[in-house]
């Protein structure tokens, strides 16, 4: 398994979900974990997912999700897992 | 699994307080390129620098698209030069900036450190050499730097490298006047100085390092600076143990940086150095810490107080945070380069004193200070004398990075560009100190240096 976090930031609107999870199936990235929760309106959502099956590489990933945030007008993120769990975790 | 209250605080940290990795900085022995002709030295010098350093800015923006952390510079360090071409015999050295400019710029790093001599206790005819060239080194090349250390705890202070450093400083600014005397931006003069610092323009390549290893250097005051906005007005203990943690944070970034850089480049690892490195960025100043701490400005009194407790306690939380922390560690304070210091030196509540007084309990020294023009080379050499002493006494690295700016008097501004920054001409104290630095000859190593 090979984990990373996504974290998505933004105004609250309709499909936020739903256009990020079809983008995760269509790499074939499969979600283990969804947190998610809306603070006077502001959206933010963490996403922990295995990116072991997915289809292109972790840059195409970075930058497609980056072009989709800006489609939908949120900030999307991918990174790896570690740099959370090095700073929070002993 | 981590929650999303710690990504957020994570990103928080990366996109709105500008926590960094300020470098990743590869250590090169050269001392097995020694040759006694000196083209051939270059010849070696240049092919094992490239060849080492062949991936490492390439791998160094892989971490930082995988991680999503910005690594801000990727960088170089030799062996001091003095030392790996004493072999060649040569009477000047500037062919080897030369060629380390070559290196640097091929493998694409912003600078290399280690046009260096060691001469704490005395120089050799090579440490001369390298002396001499120094200001022609600075002047001819973009992305060399060069460092002299003059004086240690255990050997005293060679106070005719003290008065010599002083007039190559002149003269450096001399030969780089039509470029604001920025060679005298990458000459930095220490008492104490380490062998695996990752940051410039001091870096080297100590003798007691592996053949090739990779530090990393830490920055993120912003971070710092927004922990301590959420602790305002409470007590010293509560203030102490918000920097540790948040210095722990931040080092653990720099260890996984680490981690991950050396095992891409197939290099050890050597230390991270976790020091709050401003830059000219609003939010990104030791400055502004300060303030958020309580002082009006930088320079009142409080601040060598306020910046113990700061340097003091970046270091205890980064050495939980990384079983190797090196280099300087700690607090930087360059003038030019922190928004907030460069506004208390405007305003006259930072004074060239103050500072000096403020080198006691940083990580470093006098740095990237502008004085006039017109300063004699013995004033310059009387500032170094202090500051070395300073760290002789401390058992603390001090450093003297000062630009002389030709044609300026104090209160005119001087713009060096990019994270160098601008800075305010400072007064300097016009007493003669000149029949002292020409004395000549060392300074005794301090009683408590006999340890054994």
């Amino acid at each position: 398994m090979e984990r990373a976090v996504i974290t998505v930031l933004g105004n609250d609107k309709v499909g936020i979900i739903a256009n990020v999870c079809t983008y995760l199936a269509d790499a074939n990235i499969n979600i283990l974990d969804i947190s998610q929760t809306i603070l006077q309106g502001f959206f933010s959502m963490m996403m922990v997912v295995d990116v072991s099956g997915r289809n292109r590489s972790f840059d195409d990933l970075i930058n497609e999700l980056n072009e989709l945030g800006d489609r939908i007008e949120m900030q999307i993120k991918i990174q790896h897992e570690e740099i959370f769990n090095t700073m929070h975790r002993i | 699994m981590i929650t999303s209250r710690e990504a957020f605080e994570t990103n928080r940290m990366i996109d709105e307080m500008n926590l960094d990795v300020r470098t990743i900085t590869m250590g090169i022995s050269l001392m097995d390129c020694a040759d006694s002709d000196i083209d051939r030295f270059n010849e070696k010098i240049y092919e094992k620098i490239t060849r080492c350093a062949k991936n490492l800015v390439k791998v160094g923006e892989e971490i930082e698209r995988d991680f999503g952390i910005p690594i801000v510079n990727k960088r170089i360090s030799v062996t001091p030069i003095a030392i790996a071409a004493a072999g060649t015999h040569a009477d000047s050295y500037v062919s080897i900036a030369k060629t380390l400019d070559k290196a640097a710029k091929e493998v694409g790093v912003n600078f290399i450190g280690g046009f260096s001599a060691l001469v704490q206790k005395g120089s050799t005819p090579s440490d001369d050499v390298l002396i001499n060239s120094i200001p022609e080194a600075l002047a001819v090349t973009d992305r060399v730097c060069s460092s002299v250390n003059v004086g240690t705890t255990r050997n005293g202070i060679n106070m005719d490298a003290v008065k010599k450093m002083g007039e190559i400083i002149k003269r450096t600014a001399e030969l780089t006047k039509d470029n604001d005397c920025m060679g005298c931006a990458k000459l930095v003069v220490f008492a104490n100085a380490v062998e695996d610092n990752p940051f410039m323009a001091g870096a080297f390549h100590g003798l007691g390092e592996k053949d090739c290893v990779i530090n990393v250097g830490v920055s993120g005051p912003g971070v710092v600076k927004s922990a301590l906005e959420s602790v305002k007005g409470s007590d010293f203990e509560t203030l102490c143990e918000k920097i540790k943690t948040t210095a722990f944070k931040i080092t653990r970034v720099g260890q996984l940086v680490a981690q991950e850089a050396s095992k891409r480049l197939g290099v050890p690892f050597g230390i991270i150095d976790l020091s709050l490195a401003p830059t000219p960025a609003v939010g990104d100043s030791i400055a502004e810490i300060f303030q958020v701490m309580g002082l009006e400005h930088a320079g009142a009194p409080g601040t060598t107080a306020a910046l113990a407790i700061l340097n003091d306690n970046v270091k205890k939380g980064g050495v939980m945070a990384s079983s190797y922390v090196g280099g300087l560690s700690g607090a930087f304070i360059p003038v030019s380069e922190d928004a907030g210091m460069i506004e208390a030196s405007r305003i006259g509540a930072l004074t060239l004193e103050k500072l000096e007084a403020m080198t006691c309990v940083c990580s470093v020294g006098l740095d990237m200070i502008a004085i006039p023009g017109d300063v004699p080379a013995a004033t310059i050499s009387g500032i170094i004398a202090d500051e070395a002493a300073i760290g002789m006494i401390n058992a603390k690295t001090t450093a003297v990075r000062i630009i002389p700016v030709e044609g300026k008097k104090s209160g005119d501004v001087v713009e060096f560009g990019g994270l160098l920054g601008h800075a305010y001409i400072m007064e300097t104290n016009r007493f003669s100190c000149e029949d002292f630095i020409n004395r000549g000859g060392r300074i005794p190593s301090p009683i408590h240096s006999f340890k054994n």
